[in-house]
């Protein structure tokens, strides 16, 4: 009882994660500002954010579903935190795992998108309905790529587990390079998942102030801000333990420092592509995800599928 | 999404707007059906303002029409009453002018270049044209001592000097920006996603254009071949030689490049002032009484044609001055060329005739037909409704004027 409370409250769960989320957004603006040739904030910034949010008043509108506007960021940052549970940090086994936690944590991502959704459309206001319309749509575009892209490497490992296919590619490292693509793929999911630029449409300041978040203060917008860093940081970690399983092996503090390494990776790449990209329109980002980055998930999956046949 | 449509305010307060201008736009899904352009937010009754002082007050008056293209108004300003005092600008403060307002013109055009990145969601773009705008600016501040307002222009002439020193300052500041500005025009135009969300977006027709009344880059950009520096030569122009900028693609793109080529005009132009700025006084003594008379002034702002008339009764105070910004001409293209758009695209298209809506907002008129109101009001007619209005609003003054009354 005492050690599952450690590990929800401290470590790996809400103290840890919430440390390395701040971590992660301190490193992901600082990058940012950086190669847009500014200075950046300091290192405290987004705690001081957080402080400075919860602090505030928390307004509602009127005319807003009260409960699932309350209720809404705290499902968010739960189901964040939750899909980290799943995955391998400092080794090649999770801290849970069964047949099948690769589904569960695709799908616990899923979650604080729809939060995003309903909190935004009961917030009522013009703003917040576009942005949460735009949150929805969008998540027909990137999801199935990013399911198929995870997904492949799963085939191709034979389990559904996110442990055991850790376990498969740390024996067999160079199958692991036979899903480049799929790294790219989810990248660009997690990009459109994270709603950063080019994929920010649900949230685009110039046109609809903040999207879903719109009518959001105090504590409940910090709730949620926290809830896109978490997400940063368990959307990177996946992505790290499904395409790049190497060293965990080598025990626990060397792989605990090179997932860390590899999640800030992960980071820093979202971040570059925060700075080169303009944002797309909705129709645009539907186009881009469906003719092009649809096509190229689904021959990843064809092509594990031919090598797993191929190996017997 | 909902089939039926619904309307959302784009400003007063938004954050694609940098100024108060409300623009209700209906919408059907993501597309705009329809919308309510209302201007007025900004009203500061700068024309009545002027009647109140003498010209030369007027002079800095005017200026602060815009925080952007401040010379372009006290220079269109001074060359009405020039025109009406029948005074000789000597040469060499002409070419001061000039210089001055192709400078205005690069920080100007910098400025919509980040701005236009910003609306797309490309801040980088952004953050790098403003850091680059500070060479101009620095430079602006060097040669007339303020960043904005230039205080530059007097009547009949200009009021500092530029020192030998100067000049290879400002050579150098030209060659830093033209390198720089090669690179953001390479960057506008090969970048897939600036192409996909400029091209095609905010298209205004070559007729529409002419028939609209666009002007500037709005208009050059859909290959309408006007410009008042070129047809109707004020200050150095005449003197100089430049190309006018103009692009057929008739879109935000081709605005980009309008743009963008106009600043590599402005290099050049800047480079020639300097090469022949001729000797002599900057100034002549303007009379402190302007003779009766009335005089129209052009000039081509960085946003468009910018008008002024002046009309001048025989005292130290104009009669009437009236100022049309090139805003007022360009933002009834906007609402045309967002038809059956995308929501995603006002931003963008709205930024890209550059508005300048403090400028633009002279005296207006709401026209209503619920309450149709008599043409002219008496002055307790007008006092009343107001008095009414506020005490609709839940304000009423009326004790408190009493307890005034009293004392």
């Amino acid at each position: 009882m005492a050690s599952a409370l450690f590990y929800i409250l401290i470590f790996p769960g809400f103290l840890f994660v919430s440390v390395f989320g701040l971590a992660a957004e301190y490193i992901d603006r600082k990058l940012c500002a950086k190669l847009q040739n500014r200075v950046g904030p300091p290192w405290f910034q987004p705690l001081a954010d957080l402080v400075k949010l919860v602090a505030k008043e928390t307004v509602m509108p009127v005319d807003a579903d009260l409960t699932i506007f309350r209720l809404m960021p705290v499902v968010a940052l739960t189901a964040a935190i939750t899909a980290l549970l799943y995955i391998p940090m400092w080794g090649p086994q999770a801290l849970f795992s069964f047949q099948g936690d690769v589904i569960v944590v695709l799908y616990l991502l899923t979650i604080p998108t729809l939060t995003f959704f309903l909190g935004g459309w009961y917030s009522r206001s013009v703003f917040s309905m576009i942005g949460a319309a735009r949150s929805i749509t969008q998540l027909f575009a990137y999801e199935i790529p990013l399911f198929l892209s995870i997904l492949a490497p799963a085939l191709l490992a034979n389990t559904w587990s996110l442990s055991e296919m850790t376990v498969f590619y740390g024996q067999h490292p160079r199958y692991g390079l036979f899903n480049f693509a799929g790294f790219w793929i989810a990248l660009t999911a997690l990009l459109g998942k994270l709603e950063k630029v080019p994929f920010d449409i649900p949230e685009a300041e110039t046109e609809i102030v903040a999207g879903s978040f719109t009518e959001y203060s105090g504590r409940l917008l910090a709730f949620f801000r926290m809830t896109i860093n978490i997400e940063m940081v368990v959307g990177a970690s996946l992505l790290a333990a499904v395409f790049l399983p190497y060293g965990l092996h080598l025990g626990p503090l060397v792989g605990f420092v090179l997932y860390l390494l590899k999640v800030l990776l992960v980071v820093a790449l979202l971040s570059l592509s925060r700075t080169v990209f303009a944002r797309l329109r909705i129709d645009q980002m539907i186009d881009f995800c469906w003719k092009y980055v649809a096509p190229v998930a689904f021959a990843q999956l064809l092509a594990d599928l031919m090598l797993k046949g191929l190996l017997g | 999404m909902p089939e039926r449509n619904f309307t959302i305010p784009i400003g007063p307060q938004h954050p694609a707007l940098k100024e108060p201008e409300s623009f209700n736009v209906t919408l059907q899904g993501e597309k705009i059906v329809g919308m309510n352009v209302r201007l007025g937010y900004n009203h500061r009754g700068i024309e009545k303002a002027c009647e109140e002082r003498t010209f030369v007050q007027d002079v800095y008056l005017i200026e602060r029409v815009c925080g952007i293209c401040s010379h372009s108004h006290s220079t269109c300003f001074v060359q009405a009453v020039e025109e009406i005092a029948g005074l000789e600008v000597p040469k060499r403060g002409l070419y001061i002018r000039t210089l001055v307002a192709e400078l205005e013109r690069v920080h100007s055009h910098l400025l919509w270049l980040g701005v236009a990145g910003h609306e797309i969601g490309f801040d980088t773009l952004l953050m790098y044209t403003w850091r680059d705008r500070e060479v101009v600016m620095d430079l602006l501040a060097l040669l007339t001592g303020n960043r904005v307002h230039y205080g530059m222009n007097t009547i009949g002439g200009v009021r500092r000097d530029i020192t030998a020193e100067q000049i290879p300052q400002i050579l150098a500041a030209v060659d830093t920006l033209e390198e720089r500005t090669k690179y953001y025009a390479q960057v506008a135009t090969q970048e897939m996603t600036i192409i996909k969300r400029l091209s095609g977006v905010g298209v205004l027709s070559h007729e529409d254009a002419k028939h609209l009344g666009a002007v500037g880059p709005t208009a050059r950009a859909s290959a309408v071949d006007r410009d008042v520096r070129r047809d109707d030569p004020y200050a150095a122009y005449g003197a100089l030689s430049f190309n006018v900028v103009t692009d057929n693609h008739n879109d935000v793109y081709g605005r980009t490049l309008v743009r963008v080529g106009e600043l590599m005009e402005a290099y050049k132009l800047i480079r020639q002032i300097v090469a022949n700025l001729p000797g002599g006084p900057i100034a002549v003594k303007a009379p402190r009484k302007i003779p009766a008379g009335e005089a129209l002034s052009r000039y081509e702002a960085p946003r468009g044609e910018d008008i002024h008339y002046v009309r001048a009764n025989g005292t130290d105070k104009p009669e009437r001055v009236k100022i049309r910004a090139p805003t007022l001409a360009n933002v009834q293209v906007v609402a045309h060329m967002l038809k059956d758009r995308y929501l995603a695209d006002l931003p963008i298209v709205i930024a890209a005739i550059d508005p300048c809506f403090s400028c633009t907002d002279r005296a207006i008129r709401v026209r209503s037909d619920v309450d149709a109101m008599p043409e002219t009001m008496s002055w307790p007619a007008l006092r009343a409704q107001s008095i009414d209005w506020y005490r609709q609003q839940g304000i009423d003054f009326t004790q408190l004027n009493r307890t005034f009354m009293k004392k």
